[in-house]
């Protein structure tokens, strides 16, 4: 007797959403089936990842991190170049870092002008962060929003406490916008409700349900991002149809695991090769569980992801 | 669960004026404020009709759904005016329902008309000899009506079982016989058979502030038996099935799943 595949079917789809302007755009989800199972839905669109820059110089960043982005990270135009023309980035995710209260505090007209130039500068999409500082992300977004008018970027994160004046600015520059929750499915379905009674097209949402490395939470991230696409595929709920984004770099570079250094820790090995270890294995271990868009740092993490990709559709 | 607004029905004394005098707008209002309220399919009861039944009928589904872009459930014993209504029947915003067949003889050609045009149809489980004692009856019933649909070409999914529900206040043995009668029903084919109940008439005859009462919780009860859909008011019974919904696990829970 031949073994038949047991096939699952689903009644929703995830929706499409395409970011980026002229002919480097990138377009996530449109798949109505779970992530790499081809042979029960189409999946019309890999994964996507984007390449990460801050605003200013990462001092915080590891010092094996850093290093590879030397001599470009002191200059985001320059490093935002760097990622598109030598690293060949299919997008760039900008975090403004700097705007923060407790760190250079810059002015949201001084972040504009830095999101003027880089958008200026490079053709591949853009995907503009705050820095995660609620009151402040709610000036400095509206104003880069209207800097980032007519290039189709993305811009986040709108959360619970925010989300009303980033939508707002949102929809007004016609860009899409990351809806971020603290790994709460119920309220990350809320948070997108809310957002579609403002008026914000549920189709230019990225759900980034909050992201965590491997080994410090990485199974709670895991479960939230596996029930919303099966909420979204098998209850065919629309609020849990966009495309989820995974921020993975800020959670992986900042831990023992990645920032020990070999004298400290002989036994764990090369600290370089043990920070890209770790990247790889959240970035995929976020895939499998259903996340659209990658927001990684190492260029070495980012090219093995997209060879795994690459092997499993 | 779906849910079949019940208000445009010639017992209503607005809609029997509005029907005689083809005044569209009492009758549009009544479809929206239902659709707006979560009905997914809107009843036409123009009772028995016997007299210019076919321009009734088409005139409310016309009506009808010229306000609201949803598929309506045609309620008369008129043969004739149910073809009619089927004919003008807007397929596209989803299948027509036919209420209703039964076991009583002259209602079998109404399984006819569900074949010639696709549409849905209910099987209320009475026949000749009056209302079924218990809930053993009405599944017996219900087998004969399931039969005889697949004698007339009907495919079973289309075919949706009502117990008959009956008033409260005259017949509360019957309250539980119903629900037994849901699951029973469900037993009788896999998948399981489809059902429904003109959910208001449990609280027919009882004071108005307790109609709604009374309805809601026997609603509670029916769908967690199963129940695939009832005729009833969208304004009363939305906020139950949504609930009932999040509790079986079928939505998944948000603080504003209401307004979805």
């Amino acid at each position: 007797m031949s073994y038949v595949v047991p096939k699952e079917t689903y009644t929703g789809k995830v929706y499409t959403l395409q970011f980026g302007s002229g002919n480097k755009t990138i377009t996530v989800g449109g798949e109505n089936a779970l992530p790499f199972l081809t042979f029960e839905g189409v999946i019309p669109h890999k994964p996507a990842i984007a390449i990460e820059i801050q605003d200013t110089t990462p001092a915080d960043w590891p010092e094996t991190l850093q290093k590879v982005f030397e001599g470009v990270s002191g200059d985001p135009i320059g490093w935002a170049k760097y990622c598109q023309d030598t690293l060949k980035a299919e997008a760039i995710v900008l975090r403004l870092i700097s705007t923060h209260p407790d760190r250079e505090n810059r002015s949201p007209e001084e972040a504009a002008k830095i999101v003027r130039e880089i958008l200026n500068a490079i053709e591949v999409p853009l995907i503009i962060l705050g820095s995660n500082h609620v009151e402040k992300d709610s000036q400095v977004l509206v104003s880069v929003a209207e800097v980032a008018k007519g290039k189709n970027s993305v811009i986040g994160k709108a959360q619970e406490g925010n989300y009303k004046t980033i939508a707002a600015a949102a929809m007004a520059n016609d860009l899409k916008l990351i809806a971020m929750s603290e790994l709460d499915i119920n309220l990350c379905k809320q948070l997108n409700i809310l957002l579609s009674q403002l008026g914000f097209d549920k189709e230019k949402i990225l759900t980034d349900p909050m992201c965590s490395a491997l080994g410090y939470g990485l199974e709670y991230t895991y479960s939230v991002m596996e029930r919303i696409r099966a909420a979204a595929l098998t209850q065919n709920d629309p609020t849990m149809q966009p495309p989820i984004i995974a921020d993975i770099g800020m959670y992986v570079w900042k831990i023992k695991e990645t920032v020990a250094s070999e004298q400290e820790l002989p036994h764990w090995g090369s600290t370089a090769e043990r920070g890209i270890a770790w990247e790889v294995i959240t970035a995929v271990s976020m895939i499998m569980a259903g996340a659209e868009l990658l927001i990684m740092r190492h260029p070495r993490a980012v090219d093995t992801v997209k060879k795994v990709i690459g092997e499993l559709v | 669960m779906l849910i079949i607004g019940e208000r445009i029905s010639i017992i209503a004394k607005r809609v029997r004026e509005a029907m005689n005098k083809r005044d569209p707008k009492p009758i549009q209002e009544l479809a929206q404020a239902q659709w707006k309220a979560g009905a997914h399919m809107i009843e036409a009861n123009i009772g028995p009709a016997e007299e210019g039944g076919e321009d009734l009928i088409q005139w409310m589904v016309t009506t009808i759904q010229g306000a609201v872009p949803i598929p309506i459930c045609l309620d008369t014993t008129n043969y004739n005016a149910i073809e009619a209504g089927l004919k003008v029947h807007n397929n596209e915003w989803g299948r027509p329902l036919i209420n209703s067949t039964s076991n009583d003889p002259e209602r079998f050609s109404m399984l006819e008309l569900a074949a010639k045009y696709n549409s849905q149809i209910i099987g209320l489980t009475v026949g000749k000899g009056g209302l079924p004692a218990d809930a053993e009856e009405r599944s017996a019933i219900a087998a004969e009506i399931m039969a005889r649909a697949m004698e007339y070409g009907v495919p079973l999914e289309d075919l949706f079982l009502d117990p008959l529900v009956l008033q409260m206040a005259t017949s509360q043995d019957h309250a539980l016989k119903v629900i037994k009668a849901i699951r029973m029903f469900q037993e009788l084919n896999d998948p399981p058979m489809k059902t429904v109940v003109g959910l208001s008439n449990i609280s027919n005859g009882c004071p108005k502030d307790l109609r709604p009462i009374l309805n809601k919780y026997y609603l509670t009860l029916l769908i967690y038996e199963g129940l695939t859909a009832a005729i009833a008011d969208p304004h009363e019974v939305t906020e139950t099935a949504k609930t009932i919904d999040v509790i079986m696990g079928k939505t998944l829970y948000a603080h504003s799943y209401l307004e979805m």
